[in-house]
């Protein structure tokens, strides 16, 4: 099979998830979506590993992994201090810096 | 025999149906995520949607990141996620109200026209470069059936080549903890109250029930939590029913579902 079908499904996957951050008010949720689009951009890197025949694109989506990880870390750990400040995690309710 | 067949990435044909059966599932999942109501629900979506890129992952023969896709994204990420959620309150829905007239519309717009913006680049580049497949990379090659692995090559790449980044990696872990300690951290400023303060105070305040809670109802056919119990008078004792079943979801049973539900048990007999 040819890999390109898994460059338009990490392409299809990579639009999905920045609609949700678009469209989404919930901080976590929004996040998620983040997690989808890392997630589509690894499937491309692994094809694009494929495609080339070595395994750099791997190792960067091994890393692009770790650095999602301690990502996550610090932003649910955001999430919840801006929660117990403001009793919400719409991304709405975050405004005290705009006026 | 299995080896062989993560190393290779499977036969062809078995790729092709274990992609044109995951893919739309995949699809669907993130549909799901964007517009599922309740955030536990786009969570388990969203968990569903990193188990078939694990898959996938199988099929493309890195097995090493199907098995870290499956440990950290859905075990580890995943699982943070949903603490989180708990935390913060599943019934937090999101809001309905546009604060920008007209986001959704162009939101929309936005991600259709970046789509075919995509679809057309990787149209229009791909049949310019042809697959070399990882066979020279990690095996399996002609003279070797099992080759080197793909785990082995991945650690040679990654403590030669890319050592430095590994390292650079824990930092970044070891600041990420930091991190989230210092945001979770919260400075007491006022002395701990004890149980025993709480209390005092709570009698003193009166009014409050002094007594411990009654429990849910118990009826013939049900004796779950949802159930209120039935006062002398037969009208509800709502403190019997759990806070936050009554307030902030509704569910608690009142007298006349009930007493329907035990008239539609009696009724055949």
């Amino acid at each position: 099979m040819s890999p390109d079908y898994y460059l338009y499904l990490s392409a299809v996957l990579f639009t999905i998830g920045a609609l949700g951050v678009l469209i989404r008010r919930n901080a976590i949720v929004v996040f998620m979506c983040v997690e989808l689009m890392l997630n589509a951009v690894n499937l491309s890197l692994v094809t694009f590993a494929r495609i080339n025949g070595n395994l750099d694109g791997q190792i960067i989506a091994f890393f692009v992994m770790v650095v999602a990880a301690a990502e996550v870390v610090i932003g649910l750990a955001i999430i919840m201090s801006i929660f117990r400040s403001r009793r919400s995690t719409s991304v709405d309710d975050a405004n005290l810096l705009k006026y | 025999m299995s080896t062989a067949i993560l190393a290779a990435g499977g036969a062809p044909a078995h790729e092709a149906v274990v992609f044109w059966i995951l893919a739309p599932i995949a699809v669907i999942g993130a549909l799901g995520l964007v517009f599922a109501r309740s955030a536990v629900h786009a969570a388990v979506l969203l968990a569903l949607v990193m188990l078939s890129l694990a898959a996938f992952y199988t099929a493309e023969a890195a097995p090493f990141l199907a098995v870290v896709q499956v440990v950290v994204y859905t075990g580890a990420v995943l699982m943070l996620f949903l603490f989180v959620l708990m935390l913060v309150g599943v019934d937090s829905a999101d809001s309905l109200v546009e604060t920008l007239r007209g986001q959704r519309i162009a939101a929309t717009l936005v991600a259709l026209g970046f789509a075919v913006l995509l679809v057309v680049a990787l149209a229009g580049t791909l049949d310019s470069f042809k697959s070399v497949g990882l066979a020279g990379a990690q095996g399996p090659t002609n003279g070797d059936p099992v080759g080197k692995g793909n785990v082995v090559a991945i650690a040679e790449l990654l403590f030669s080549r890319y050592v430095f980044a590994f390292e650079a990696t824990s930092a970044l872990l070891i600041t990420a903890g930091l991190g989230a300690m210092v945001l979770a951290h919260r400075e007491r400023t006022a002395p701990r109250r004890t149980q025993r303060e709480r209390m005092l105070e709570r009698v003193a305040r009166g009014g409050a029930q002094l007594a411990p809670l009654p429990g849910p109802g118990v009826y013939a056919d049900h004796d779950a939590v949802d159930t209120p119990a039935l006062l002398p008078d037969g009208s509800l004792a709502l403190t019997s029913v759990p806070e936050y079943l009554q307030i902030s979801r509704g569910q608690a049973r009142d007298v006349a579902a009930v007493e329907s539900a035990d008239r539609g048990l009696e009724a055949p007999r």
